[in-house]
């Protein structure tokens, strides 16, 4: 905190998953909203301590799902029955058994693109910067580390009493983040 | 972390496996995973990259003499029009199913174990159908025209025919290709950044910066990451039982006599989960010692795949019962020719080492000492391949060399370029796998962390204080 850079929030340490999720219940109903948890893996029962909503991921692989499907079959139809229509043994120009297939894995296809782009889009990524991963503590995250990281930018931030909270739910180690 | 934490203690007969031995934290995990991608590469590695990449070479040099020439420089002749190019193309499109079976099929029925081979496996999906395509591609003879597999707009206002089972294949096996490798970098993302994190090089961490997309391992993004992982899973389980079905509706919409039966598609599945399977076990046995990954890839984990090896290798044999059952039972003298052709035809020594390598050999994994035996596992799990390759052989070239009329029979004999672009295919494969190994996490570093109970804030090695652990980890997966 040297006055010259402006601060982003500050990030506590843990080092256990149970003493993250406790004083991620803590901040939750403390009533933040703009803070998060950083952990090397997905914690079970993290999204309830956070007091998070379920992903809206389903959606962007619905349409994305949807829009294959459709294509598929227009597509086919199109091609084969009206744009160069061609006899083929006597079938029929076309048939939504034939059709089914390509359909099918245009389906899928499409429902794949959906979910991962979904996520980054949620996610907003990709970020070429953070302010966290020019932390020198924070490159843990990644191998065994626990971080609770509060923004100044929350209207429930004030330095003492935020610090000393994180303080009281277990953390060893608590520092400030630059923007 | 391992620091002095009491146990409770539990009955010797009720205890679990743990999926990582030796507790080893979750700090060994990293370490240990990303020693594999460290300093200089070992002796071994450069034994088996050199020779991989020399074929390789010749693979380069096969398919330049195939396309300046043309296909007759393959065996391929009347009647038997498919030949080595569809056998292998079947064969490694095979392989490639178990990594999307661990990966999508496994995960939702919540086998854990799966985190220590998934990433492996479906690297080797990726490479296994990258040789797979190869085959189609150049068995067309005129490689320039493969775009007219795709509907691609043109002057010519040509399109391709849907009602072709060929058509349905070349979709197939592009998404299968495309989601795999969705899938497999989804699931990279957060052990990209892993490496960011480790490497020293300006150039790696450049891009491994780049790749790993400014993942930080918030939670707000694993909770839409983990939502997308389970419906990517959720897509990838119709769409691996749906690829090899589609592969196998290329014969069986046909009316060739040992290939228009109902029985493909399922049959075709559980061979090519059995061949991949089986590759899995040929490539994880050496390398998990080699890479000193026993407590990731335990004797558990060998263990388990014998037992989906010898599940998918008796329905296999089952399958092939079936067909001669239903042959004699059509009463059709086609049907029945067919049959008789194959087990004591000509082809007869095709035929006897796909009955003896698919179904007899694997029957020895229900005995416990065979699936605990190393070398035994791995000198079956090439067997198995072995099998599966005459299955293939058995199935195109015996359907094919004797016709409805006798006059335009013949006996189909692979050519040299046949044999060297084969083995050129392993080496792409292995020259990839080699180079994954090198430069990725060969192990789902942050899927193993989530499985260890040092990862469980349930668990007093997660720092659950006494009165709130859960004695048995019954949620299931945490991912």
């Amino acid at each position: 905190m040297n006055g010259t850079a402006k601060q982003y929030g500050v990030i506590a340490e843990f080092t256990t998953t149970a003493g993250i999720m406790h004083a991620a219940e803590k901040v939750r109903d403390a009533g933040f909203t703009k803070w998060d948890v950083f952990t090397p893996f997905p914690v079970h029962g993290m999204d309830k301590a956070m007091g998070l909503k379920n992903s809206k991921v389903g959606w962007f692989a619905f349409l994305g799902g949807v829009t294959g499907y459709t294509t598929g079959m227009l597509m086919i139809w199109w091609m084969n029955a009206v744009n160069y229509a061609i006899v083929v043994g006597g079938k029929p120009m076309f048939s939504p058994f034939s059709a089914f297939p390509p359909s099918y894995e245009l389906t899928i296809l499409f429902g794949a693109f959906g979910s991962l782009g979904g996520m980054l889009f949620l996610n907003r990524l990709p970020r070429l910067h953070h302010p966290l991963l020019k932390h020198r503590r924070f490159s843990q995250v990644t191998h065994d580390k626990y971080f609770l990281v509060i923004e100044t930018a929350d209207p429930k931030y004030s330095e003492q009493n935020t610090v000393a909270m994180l303080k009281a739910a277990g953390s060893n180690h608590i520092e400030a983040v630059e923007e | 972390m391992a620091t002095n934490v009491e146990l409770p203690v539990v009955p010797a007969d009720l205890q679990r496996i743990p999926l990582v031995n030796n507790q080893r934290s979750i700090g060994w995990i990293s370490d240990r995973v990303m020693a594999v991608t460290e300093g200089s590469a070992p002796l071994w590695w450069w034994a088996a990259f050199i020779p991989s990449l020399l074929c390789l070479g010749m693979l380069g040099f096969m398919l330049t003499y195939q396309i300046t020439t043309g296909v007759g420089v393959w065996g391929n002749m009347r009647p038997v029009m498919w030949g080595w190019d569809i056998i292998n193309f079947v064969w490694w499109i095979g392989i490639g199913h178990a990594g999307t079976l661990i990966s999508a099929i496994l995960f939702l029925l919540r086998q854990r174990w799966r985190t220590g081979v998934n990433r492996a496996a479906e690297a080797m999906t990726i490479f296994a159908v990258m040789c797979a395509g190869i085959y189609p591609a150049m068995h067309v003879g005129r490689v320039w025209y493969d775009w007219f597999l795709f509907p691609i707009p043109t002057y010519q206002g040509l399109w391709p025919q849907f009602r072709s089972p060929l058509m349905w294949d070349v979709f197939a096996v592009s998404t299968y290709f495309t989601v795999s490798v969705l899938f497999w970098y989804m699931g990279l993302i957060p052990d990209l950044a892993v490496m960011r994190d480790r490497v020293k090089t300006k150039t790696r961490q450049f891009f491994y910066g780049l790749f790993s997309l400014g993942w930080t391992g918030s939670n707000r993004h694993w909770s839409n990451y983990e939502k997308a992982y389970l419906i990517l899973a959720g897509l990838s389980t119709p769409l691996v039982l749906s690829v090899h079905s589609i592969v196998s509706l290329d014969f069986a919409v046909s009316q060739l006599p040992g290939w228009h039966t109902t029985i493909f598609p399922p049959y075709f599945v559980a061979g090519a989960i059995f061949s991949g399977f089986g590759m899995v076990l040929t490539l994880l046995i050496p390398l998990r010692s080699m890479c000193k990954l026993e407590d990731i890839i335990t004797m558990r984990h060998i263990d388990i795949m014998c037992k989906v090896t010898l599940a998918t290798g008796s329905i296999v044999g089952y399958a092939y019962a079936m067909e001669f059952f239903i042959a004699w039972y059509s009463g059709s003298a086609a049907e029945q020719f067919h049959f008789m052709n194959r087990a004591l035809g000509p082809y007869q020594w095709g035929w006897l080492p796909m009955i003896i390598c698919n179904t007899i050999v694997p029957q020895l994994f229900w005995m416990k000492w065979f699936r605990q035996n190393l070398i035994v596992v791995f000198i079956i799990s090439i067997v198995v391949n072995v099998g599966m390759w005459f299955e293939r052989f058995v199935i195109i070239v015996i359907g094919l060399h004797r016709d409805f009329l006798p006059s335009s029979w013949g006996y189909f004999k692979p050519t040299w370029v046949d044999v060297c672009t084969f083995i050129g295919t392993f080496g792409l494969f292995f020259t990839m796998f080699l180079l994954f190994i090198r430069f990725l996490p060969m192990i789902a570093i942050s899927e193993v962390k989530g499985v260890t109970p040092e990862a469980d804030p349930h668990h007093p090695l997660g720092g659950a204080k006494h009165e709130e652990v859960i004695p048995d980890d019954e949620e299931g997966v945490t991912t």
